[in-house]
């Protein structure tokens, strides 16, 4: 596979996940303002912008200016729509590689979200995020159901579990300071889609610490940050494979960096976690940004383009 | 309702052309009649809607091309353009005919240059070529092929006859919107492939893939081929994609290239992978910074001493615009008579050259009257079409002629053909071509059956290119009736009898009529069940009643 392609679908995995998790992110957190009059709603809307890496801007944070920057703002690149069309534009350079079912899901996708925006503008942003979320299902549909389980399906599944990653410590550090019993740790969990998941698994009220070890630890929920890691670190391991023997240690970057992750979680008790969450948090985003570092020096590296001076002078 | 044709008859009048459709008597052609018959009766509103999701479904589908920055749906003509076995026999062995006589050229300049010794074609021509490259000399392609793909562009006279407009062999392209175009429309009007029996179009990549295949270096067994394409922002990107995608093979950028010890590789995840044959989607100037254009960031450096070691082989071949420069396509005819000892089965536009004094003054004085075309231009680019131009226009093209005389050739107006194109609510007729796609592989030049028609949509314009604001039409060979496929097998299936019908497939469990109807009646039956308990309650009570009154009566009887 092409380096240059396989870089790409490793963004398409990436920047539709992130396009995902912001959309439910941020549905829950408008849905919150609406319905818990005791939350004041631009400190949680700062708190929000700070920890999506939204550097401080001067306008005060309601909801409607964090729906502003985070879902419709073109210029940032992490922004809902910033992030399909990121995804979009990889696949378009990726044609050949993506199926055309998931090629045209991105491009429909990409061509309707004006359309959808105005829309949301009219009606209430909960339009504009379900269409995302619907798209984005269907994305991950199609990727299932048309991709070939070759080296292009990994990196793409690569780039998802590590933006999952990303995305769930970024959720689980904007409410590590909520009082434990607090109503936010429910919208947490709708959030990553896992609240009826929650509710099954333990048949008992919503508290902080559960909550985190459920979205950590859980070694069946396919959002959780263990689950995501063992997943990548797994992919990793395949695209490893038939590279030589190693007997003695790892000599994948990438793979030693996830393995780490994943051990630091595996072995320990959620009141261990608990006592250093914040810098654990912060670790974890450390590591998938190391992963994905990694990943690009070993398999998507390239030269920068020669200039070639002519031999005459002009 | 509007009539779909109306006013048609006194358009075409206007026109003063061949109409593809109608007979100068506003009959029907018999090739078209089934397609009057079926259109006949659609109203507008009918065409509307199917326009609308065509063009959803070519932007979903990202088939859109560039536009002064804005991406549209590349417009396709509701309407097909229809050619019979018969022309299509005229023009499929014209086309071959064109190729082989201009692969022989091409072999012919860059080798021993026989025809600038016998003076066929002026030597002078040759050299003073923009696109005729030094550095292509003495690179001979494995299987003698350079001109891998053509379009041969055809225009359609007022008498009806076919006639060349020009030769493309350096990196001919629309072959994809032919492929789409088909798609596209088995989608939209499944009734009319009912009623024709259209020749396929599909398996182009197949043809094209199999051709350079045959091109790669004789030593290795089994070549790997990549389309070599600009980039994303290329105007022809869905093109490179799609004919990449159905070959199967890889759609590289030029720095997904690298050349070490004259060989080309690609940069795949598993290291440095060997390339023996390139689809090249790029121009000569930008191909190989180390021969042409230095600044080219989009080639790959070194690539043409790789093609001149054997090790790699570039189709088209290097230098091949030297074949389809508008002058040289003058001399073509004679080409074919000279190489092939045959008489020219599509005949030319009768075209003046500049660089004749005679001619020249000829031209100068009736340019109004005339169609004048930079020699090495593309995609319609720098035409002046004499009596749409205005004085001040005329002016400067004759000083520009005046300047440059071999730059330029003159031709008179051709009238192309028309066909019944959507434009607003009904049809009207506008000017098309036809460029029908060859594919060379060594042995034998295949002729894709139908090709692009362009469609120039502006009423009276007849500037066909996508770039000025044409569209397309998808062109419909028809085949003779069924033939009887002999010997062959179909795959998969036994000769004999039909097999019989299998069982459906398996269902999961599923509640019975009963059950469900029991589940929506619960409420009753929750009732009703209630209420017998309570009665069976009441009665078992006042037995027990009874039985107490019994026993204790019994014992009172025993205790006597």
């Amino acid at each position: 596979m092409l380096s240059r392609i396989a870089e790409s679908l490793f963004w398409i995995g990436r920047y539709a996940e992130r396009a995902e998790s912001t959309a439910r992110i941020l549905d829950v957190h408008v849905h919150r303002v609406l319905e818990d009059p005791a939350l004041d709603e631009t400190s949680a809307g700062a708190e929000l912008l700070a920890v999506m890496g939204v550097v401080d801007r001067s306008e005060p944070a309601n909801a409607r200016y964090v729906t502003e920057v985070l879902a419709y703002e073109a210029t940032n690149s992490s922004s809902i729509r910033g992030s399909l069309s990121a995804a979009r534009e990889n696949a378009r350079g990726a044609r050949v590689v993506v199926s055309s079912d998931v090629w045209e899901c991105l491009n429909a996708t990409w061509n309707e979200l004006p359309h959808t925006e105005e829309l949301a503008r009219r009606m209430g942003p909960h339009v504009y995020f379900r269409y995302v979320r619907e798209r984005t299902a269907m994305l991950a549909g199609l990727v299932d159901a048309t991709l070939a389980r070759d080296d292009g399906w990994r990196f793409l599944v690569l780039g998802r579990s590590l933006e999952r990653v990303d995305m769930t410590a970024r959720l689980l550090s904007s409410s590590i300071s909520d009082d434990p019993n607090s109503q936010s740790w429910v919208s947490l969990l709708r959030s990553c889609g896992a609240h009826e998941a929650y509710l099954r698994t333990y048949r008992r009220a919503v508290d902080a610490a559960r909550v985190s070890e459920f979205l950590l630890l859980d070694r069946l929920f396919p959002r959780s940050v263990y689950w995501s890691l063992a997943l990548a670190e797994q992919i990793l391991a395949e695209l490893d494979s038939g590279r030589g023997l190693a007997r003695s240690t790892v000599d994948d970057a990438a793979r030693r960096t996830v393995g780490r992750a994943r051990t630091e979680l595996e072995f320990r008790g959620i009141d261990e976690l608990a006592a250093q969450m914040p810098d654990l948090l912060a670790a974890l985003q450390r590591t998938c940004s190391a992963v994905s570092a990694a990943v690009t020096a070993r398999y998507f590296a390239r030269e920068s383009p020669h200039t070639w001076a002519s031999e005459v002078p002009a | 309702m509007a009539d779909l044709f109306e006013g048609y008859a006194a358009e075409v009048a206007a026109a003063a052309a061949w109409d593809e459709v109608f007979d100068p008597a506003h009959r029907p052609r018999d090739v078209y009649s089934a397609l009057h018959d079926a259109l006949q009766p659609l109203s507008s509103a009918d065409l509307a809607a199917r326009k609308v999701a065509l063009d959803r479904a070519f932007r979903d589908a990202g088939i859109t091309f560039n536009l002064f920055g804005e991406e549209r749906p590349f417009p396709l003509d509701l309407v097909p353009r229809l050619l019979d076995g018969d022309e299509w026999n005229v023009i499929e062995r014209g086309v071959v005919q064109r190729v082989r006589a201009l692969e022989a050229f091409l072999a012919d300049v860059y080798g021993r240059a026989d025809v600038l010794a016998d003076g066929i074609v002026p030597r002078r021509l040759v050299l003073s070529c923009s696109h005729f490259h030094r550095a292509a000399h003495g690179i001979d392609p494995p299987n003698g092929v350079r001109a891998h793909v053509s379009g041969i562009d055809l225009v359609r006279d007022e008498n009806g006859d076919f006639r060349v407009l020009e030769d493309n062999v350096r990196v001919p392209s629309g072959v994809s919107y032919v492929v789409e175009n088909r798609r596209a429309m088995t989608r939209v009007f499944p009734e009319l492939f009912a009623t024709h029996r259209v020749r396929p179009v599909g398996d182009y990549a197949t043809h094209l893939l199999h051709a350079l295949r045959s091109a790669a270096p004789p030593e290795v067994a089994d070549p790997t081929v990549v389309v070599l394409t600009p980039g994303v922002y290329n105007s022809a990107y869905f093109e490179h994609a799609l004919l990449a995608r159905q070959m199967g093979v890889e759609l590289v950028e030029g720095r997904d290239l690298s050349v070490r010890n004259n060989r080309v590789t690609m940069r795949t995840t598993e290291g440095e992978h060997p390339v023996h044959v390139i689809y090249r989607r790029i121009d000569d100037e930008w191909l190989d910074p180390l021969h042409f254009r230095p600044e080219s960031v989009v080639g790959c450096a070194g690539l043409l001493n790789v093609a001149r070691a054997g090790n790699v082989t570039i189709a088209n071949a290097v230098g091949n615009g030297v074949a389809d420069d508008k002058l040289m396509y003058t001399y073509v005819p004679d080409l074919i008579r000279y190489y092939l000892g045959e008489e020219p089965v599509l005949r030319n536009i009768d075209t003046y050259r500049l660089e004749d004094p005679e001619q020249r003054a000829h031209v100068l004085a009736n340019l109004d009257s005339l169609v004048v075309k930079p020699v090495d231009g593309s995609g319609g680019k720098g035409i002046v079409i004499g009596p749409q131009a205005t004085a001040a226009e005329l002016d400067e093209l004759r000083a520009r002629v005046l300047a440059d005389p071999r730059g330029w050739i003159a031709q008179p107006v051709v009238r192309l053909s028309t066909s019944p194109t959507l434009a607003g609510d009904r049809l009207g007729p506008r000017h098309v071509d036809l460029r029908p796609f060859a594919v060379n592989d060594g042995n034998r030049i295949w002729v894709l059956p139908g090709g692009l028609t362009r469609v120039a949509l502006p009423r009276g314009s007849l500037v066909v290119n996508s770039s000025q604001g044409g569209g397309s039409k998808d062109t419909w060979v028809l085949a003779p009736d069924l033939q009887e496929r002999e010997g062959t097998t179909p795959f998969g299936r036994r000769s004999g009898p039909a097999p019989s019908v299998a069982p459906g497939p398996d269902l999961g469990p599923h509640s019975s009529d009963e059950q469900q109807q029991q589940q929506s009646e619960q409420r009753q039956q929750q009732q009703r069940q209630q209420r017998q308990q309570r009665q069976q309650r009441q009665q078992r009570q006042q037995r027990q009643l009874h039985l107490q009154q019994e026993q204790q009566s019994g014992r009172e009887a025993g205790r006597c």
